[in-house]
């Protein structure tokens, strides 16, 4: 199995976890604010940091704010522990603090994550952050803060489903596929970031803590473990979650979210989970995919 | 226990082993230092400071170099250091009245008091290439005249003498500093934070918006009143000592522009006011700066705002480079997961119309055979 456990030795010439203890403090009551309003987006002064604005600087602001000396850290990008970012962000966390790092789900007391929630039930121990790009779930229908904020207070979320209906009457399908639209604890409409909606069940009385962080947009919002997360749909359009037609090439997963990789030029292509660790998980309990052994090890990693 | 090196993470160490060699260029030519950045770039460093927010010419000098030369990854090298700093608090507020003056010029009057300077300037150069630089050829000494004591009061504080422009708010030394890199931007904003966005706004953004008043989009009928550059001294008033201590010398490039006037039946008309402000030498950003600040002010002055330059959501959200890039270059790190979704969907979409279109044809297909 590839998986990694490792830890590091912090660098010295920085705070622990980069950010100094009074924006950490800054950063903790808006996390607190934002668990006692679940949903709600709570703006906060978020801080430049050494990575670009729109590679998670909110997720890793939030993570910097809550990781302590004892956590167990795992950062995904598209459900993957070695995407680039995702390694770089590791990194970053291994050399300012010193922090064990972990690419199995089960061990990782953080998790922070990009566009994906990973395939394992979360616990109570543990803590989902989010990286955000665009926190507000209307500003594509209206891209004005300003009003956007006057429509969360009076809770005015007709535009939301005019959109959703108009999807309906045009493609005879909602057309959201990823940062599907959920309201929590059945008062805020919440982008659950552009997770895919296949993963917005998972949300739903989630035993975890989820915190999502938005660095450019400066807002911070939350799901405290066990809110109720419910998918915006219609009576007679009810919420769907995206099906896969196949099972993952390498472990036969059914159930799991699917990344299609294109093998060749000739419309060659395979299935295989996104979540990685998901996946050789499953592999190493002896699950056989119909292509393991055959996929580049690029895909399939060393446990092929 | 075992670690496996991944993929990704020995591509993207390679990666930078790479950047670094393309940084450095051909071996055979000398490395620029970055004291020479430092002294020869000037502008570009000022640049750097100012959308970095942080005075600091070395600091910038060596963000220059290690960004090969790209201002705005520059000003994001600054900007990320800027975060790691102690804030003591927030300096007296400078006098650009009292600034010594290294250049100075006035388009609203033909001779003012102290006098025109023009100072180090492009402005009446011809534009050809010139050669003669690249052998590196010494230059004349420059032209030297005795420090003039005389003061050299702001064209805008003459003006005002005669109550010709609308006075500035007096300032409360007791009001918070507003900062927007320590709370976050609430809107309406006032104006101290908008020009606080503005002067740490990309300048190539606020020159398209300043550009887009002088062609009709949100007109103000701007006068370059007086444009200063020049070194001001800079205080801070330590708690223990009680009194303000004076921190050193900053350059500073304002700029104040006089626009359209503004009265009612009952209050005489006025001129008002558009504000730039940058550290070093940046006349080109503090005009646009003076330009868009006038904008900006349409809702407190009574005046239609319908453009862009006059739309403060859509300037002040948009103003920053830093945001801008890392938003429009975030599109290169993986989307796969979500572009997955959207291939189902539009599979599935492509698969239902095709359903329809199969039977349809087959029952067109029916009639001609009736016939028969
Ligand atoms: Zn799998």
């Amino acid at each position: 199995m590839n998986a990694m456990i490792s830890t590091a030795t912090p660098s010295t010439a920085y705070n622990f976890a980069y950010l100094d203890e009074q924006t950490k403090r800054m950063i903790r009551r808006a996390i607190l604010k934002a668990i006692a309003i679940p949903g709600y987006q709570v703006p906060f002064a978020s801080r430049e940091m050494p990575m670009p604005y729109g590679w998670g600087t909110g997720g890793v602001q939030v993570t910097a704010a809550i990781l302590g000396a004892n956590d167990r850290l795992k950062v995904i990008d598209q459900g993957a522990d070695d995407t680039t970012n995702a390694v770089s962000i590791r990194k970053f966390f291994e050399k300012t603090s010193g922090v064990a790092t972990t690419t199995l789900t089960a061990d990782a007391t953080i998790i922070q994550t990009r566009h994906r929630i990973p395939e394992k039930e979360l616990t109570e121990t543990q803590v989902l952050v989010y990286q955000v790009p665009i926190p507000e779930p209307l500003r594509f229908l209206e891209p004005r803060e300003t009003e956007t904020r006057v429509m969360h207070a009076l809770e005015d979320y007709g535009l939301m489903h005019v959109k959703l209906y108009e999807d309906i009457a045009t493609h005879g399908h909602i057309a959201t596929t990823y940062a599907y639209p959920v309201k929590v604890e059945g008062r805020y409409v919440m982008d659950p970031s552009p997770t895919p909606k296949f993963d917005n069940p998972k949300m739903d009385d989630c035993a975890a803590l989820q915190l999502f962080g938005a660095g450019r947009e400066k807002r911070i919002y939350a799901v405290p473990p066990h809110t109720s997360v419910v998918s915006l749909d219609f009576e007679d359009h009810p919420f769907e979650a995206t099906k896969f037609d196949h099972a993952c090439a390498l472990c036969a997963a059914t159930h799991t979210y699917l990344d299609e990789v294109i093998t060749d030029d000739a419309g060659g292509r395979m299935f295989v989970c996104s979540d990685t660790d998901h996946c050789e998980e499953r592999r190493a309990e002896g699950h056989r995919g119909d292509l393991l052994g055959e996929a580049p090890a690029a895909i399939a990693g060393s446990a092929a | 226990m075992y670690v496996a090196v991944k993929g990704g993470e020995r591509a993207i160490d390679n990666a930078h082993r790479l950047l670094a060699t393309k940084r450095r260029g051909d071996p055979a030519v000398p490395e620029v230092a970055h004291a020479q950045i430092r002294e020869q770039l000037t502008l570009a460093v000022d640049r750097v400071m100012t959308e970095g927010s942080l005075y600091d010419r070395d600091l910038a000098a060596l963000a220059i170099k290690q960004a090969r030369g790209d201002l705005v990854e520059a000003a994001f090298l600054v900007r990320a250091f800027r975060t790691t700093l102690p804030r003591f608090g927030a300096s007296e507020p400078v006098d650009t009245g009292a600034m010594q003056v290294a250049r100075r010029v006035s388009a609203a009057f033909k001779d003012i008091p102290g006098g025109q300077v023009l100072g180090p300037t492009f402005d009446y150069t011809h534009r050809l290439i010139d050669f003669l630089l690249e052998a590196g050829a010494d230059i004349a000494e420059p032209a030297t005249a005795p420090a003039d004591d005389a003061p050299m009061p702001r064209v805008t504080d003459l003006l005002g003498n005669d109550d010709l422009i609308e006075r500035n708010p007096p300032g409360d030394p007791d009001a918070p500093v507003g900062d927007l890199t320590r709370e976050p931007l609430d809107l309406p904003a006032d104006r101290d934070l908008r020009l606080q966005n503005l002067a740490r706004g990309d300048e190539g953004f606020l020159l398209a918006l300043g550009y887009s008043t002088q062609r009709g989009f949100g007109r103000t009928h701007p006068f370059a009143g007086e444009i200063r550059l020049g070194e001001v001294e800079l205080e801070f008033v330590a708690e223990d000592a009680g009194f303000a201590v004076p921190l050193g010398t900053i350059e500073l490039t304002e700029c104040q522009m006089i626009n359209q006037f503004k009265g009612s039946a009952t209050e005489p008309p006025r001129f008002t006011r558009g504000y730039g402000l940058a550290f070093g030498h940046c006349e080109r950003r503090t005009m646009a700066m003076a330009l868009v600040d006038r904008s900006l002010r349409a809702r407190e002055l009574g005046e239609e705002a319908k453009a862009p330059a006059q739309d403060e959501e859509f300037v002040l959200m948009h103003s920053d480079n830093v945001q801008a890039t890392g938003f429009v270059e975030h599109l290169k790190l993986p989307h796969y997961v979500d572009f997955q979704a959207e291939l189902a969907l539009i599979r599935q979409m492509r698969r239902e119309i095709a359903e329809r279109q199969n039977v349809a044809p087959r029952e067109q297909q029916a009639l001609p055979e009736a016939a028969e």
